[in-house]
């Protein structure tokens, strides 16, 4: 019974990702085709003295004067293959660069997703239990305002503040100038991550904060939590039963459904702190009109969100008793 | 604004008594009024006030400049108004196209058969499955960068949140009884739709408008920040802070801190704004 449950739930899992990529990647070709940027002329750049059989080559190589539908299905084809193409700006295939910058920036976007998980999480339940109160007052003006603040704007500010003011961390990067590889250190990493790790953290954890603010006053409010007072429970009591056991599905919800904005945000804080990583790659292939990298990075990120909602709703089923108990009587 | 409270709490002068609804309307239309003069600042300002100076060129904030000059010598102050009149237009045009495509697809969800409305659910998944930012770069790309580009990726994005709204209360609307006496007088659903749940559909119309202003600026500036934008040569929030990062070893805070500070001035006043409309359209949410 349990396992055919399961096995239906991956089944619809797969099917919609399946679906989702599939729309994903014609949404994107469509796009880049649409782009009046010559791909040849992009290619050649400023090397003079092509002539014109030689671009006219180019595109036939690359089979630009195909019809669109063709192309779609020679490139759909190449990626079924595990094939995407090699990147104009690194002259390098397409998976391996994803492979490697997505390295940098998951280490970037987890510090910051467990920064703004924590933090904002802690901060909404000190919110919401002085709900109304002074402190409730001030940190939620606090947060309104963190909201409205640009990303690429606070990092600017924390990099004049922290790195030329202060002098407490590197200018951006993620390893140190001059050194190789191999001889950087994990503490020399660390060093180079906090900033752009906050950076990115910021936006977010406003959001987590009123979230969390929310859900907790509501809970508190209920007539549960009431009856709970009446009985003599202390408050810290009613917090732990009561208060953090309502607010953890919405909490999980939200902390995974949040790995869009992360990766958006990320391709702004990577820029401005010149990381190397998958976001700072994605506005640079667009920059460069570098279509193969492009579109890998395109359906990556789609692939990432993707696997975010699913962790969530796989995390809902283990920690809510209720779904948990109707996997049986489905 | 504690003077105002103050009078309201009182109870002896009694034609100076101000309810919450006339303080909350003086707000929005103040705050109207405080945006609109930025965009007018912006746009009648002569472009000879930013004409390059070298003599007066990387000059800290001063009387004669509160905000400082760049490296060109141009007048940051100037810069920076010209910058947000030029947010808030695109910011505006964008989001207004915005919501009328989320009130469309909203009420054809709602109102048409089960396959459209499975359709537009699975395409609201799609656009809010691929990161958003990534999807901007895309269609600027499309577009072939610029204004244009600008204009469209934000007009075409961020509909998603406020279609779902206005799905789910058409939906609560036609299960009305109202609605089913209307329907058994004989009206089409055209007739219903016009008559019975648009003019409902007003008050979260116009307040996911507004409350979309300050996504579509932050975003007009961000994708300009990365060069998808506005071209260099036009003045924009997000060309001053990439221009300014060039200088920030160099200790020229002022290039980026003023200009960053304005357009999130500009970003929280269209977020009361939107808060106070919300309060006197919707009287829910008035009592919170």
């Amino acid at each position: 019974m349990k396992s055919k449950y399961y096995l239906k739930f991956t089944g619809k899992y797969l099917v919609r990702m399946v679906t989702l990529l599939i729309a994903v990647s014609v949404i994107s070709f469509v796009l880049v085709s649409l782009s009046p940027v010559d791909p040849v002329q992009q290619y050649v750049g400023s090397v003079p003295n092509v002539s014109v059989e030689q671009r006219a080559k180019i595109a036939e190589y690359w089979g630009l004067n195909d019809p669109p539908v063709e192309r779609f299905l020679a490139w759909g084809k190449s990626i079924l293959h595990g094939d995407f193409g090699v990147s104009l700006l690194y002259r390098r295939p397409v998976l391996d660069i994803i492979r490697e910058k997505f390295a940098a920036s998951l280490a970037l976007m987890m510090t910051a997703w467990v920064f703004s998980g924590v933090i904002g999480f802690g901060v909404g339940c000190m919110m919401g239990v002085w709900n109304g109160k002074w402190p409730d007052k001030i940190l939620k003006k606090v947060c309104l305002i963190m909201c409205s603040i640009p990303t690429f704007w606070i990092g600017i500010v924390f990099l004049m503040i922290f790195s030329v003011q202060l002098g407490w961390f590197p200018m951006g990067m993620s390893v140190p100038k001059g050194v190789p590889a191999d001889q950087v250190t994990l503490l020399q990493r660390i060093h180079h991550l906090i900033l752009p790790a906050l950076t990115l953290s910021f936006l977010s954890f406003a959001n987590v904060a009123l979230h969390t603010r929310e859900k907790l006053v509501d809970v508190l409010e209920s007539d549960y939590v009431l009856f709970a007072k009446a009985r003599g429970e202390s408050k810290w009591s009613v917090l732990k039963r009561h208060g953090f056991r309502n607010i953890m599905l919405p909490a999980v919800t939200m902390q995974f459904g949040s790995f869009s904005e992360l990766f958006g945000g990320s391709v702004l804080a990577e820029n401005v702190f010149s990381y190397p990583g998958l976001g700072a790659a994605a506005s640079a292939a667009g920059m460069a009109s570098d279509v193969p990298l492009l579109l890998g990075i395109t359906l990556f990120s789609a692939l990432f969100v993707f696997v975010g909602n699913m962790l969530a709703n796989i995390i809902y089923g283990i920690v809510d008793p209720q779904i948990r108990e109707g996997y049986g009587h489905e | 604004m504690s003077n105002t409270a103050a009078v309201s709490a009182g109870t002896k002068p009694r034609k100076l008594q101000i309810n919450r609804r006339t303080k909350t309307i003086f707000f929005a239309v103040m705050i109207l009024a405080v945006l609109f003069s930025v965009y007018l600042a912006g746009a009648l300002l002569s472009d000879d006030l930013i004409q390059a100076d070298f003599s007066k060129k990387g000059l800290p904030p001063s009387l004669e400049h509160p905000f400082g000059t760049d490296m060109l010598g141009r007048d940051m102050l100037v810069r920076t108004i010209k910058g947000l009149s030029v947010s808030i237009v695109v910011g505006v045009v964008a989001s207004t196209v915005s919501a009328v495509i989320a009130l469309i697809v909203g009420v054809a969800a709602a109102t048409g058969t089960s396959w459209l409305d499975h359709f537009i659910n699975w395409v609201i998944d799609l656009v809010m499955g691929i990161p958003h930012t990534v999807l901007l770069i895309l269609i600027s790309f499309a577009c072939g960068k610029g204004l244009k580009g600008v204009l469209i990726g934000v007009a075409v994005t961020h509909w998603t949140g406020l279609a779902r709204i206005i799905r789910s209360e058409v939906l609560q609307i036609r299960s009305q009884q109202y609605i089913e006496v209307s329907k058994k007088l004989g009206h089409s659903s055209w007739w219903i739709t016009v008559h019975h749940i648009l003019p409902h559909m007003i008050p979260q119309f116009v307040i996911g408008l507004i409350l979309m202003f300050p996504h579509a600026i932050m975003h007009e500036s961000s994708l300009t920040f990365l060069g998808f934008g506005l071209s260099p040569e036009q003045p924009a929030i997000g060309i001053i802070l990439s221009e300014s990062m060039k200088y920030l070893s160099t200790g020229m805070w002022w290039l980026a801190f003023f200009p960053g500070l304005m357009l999130v001035m500009i970003v929280l006043l269209f977020d009361r704004l939107g808060e106070n409309v919300k309060k006197i359209v919707d009287p829910y949410s008035a009592h919170e």
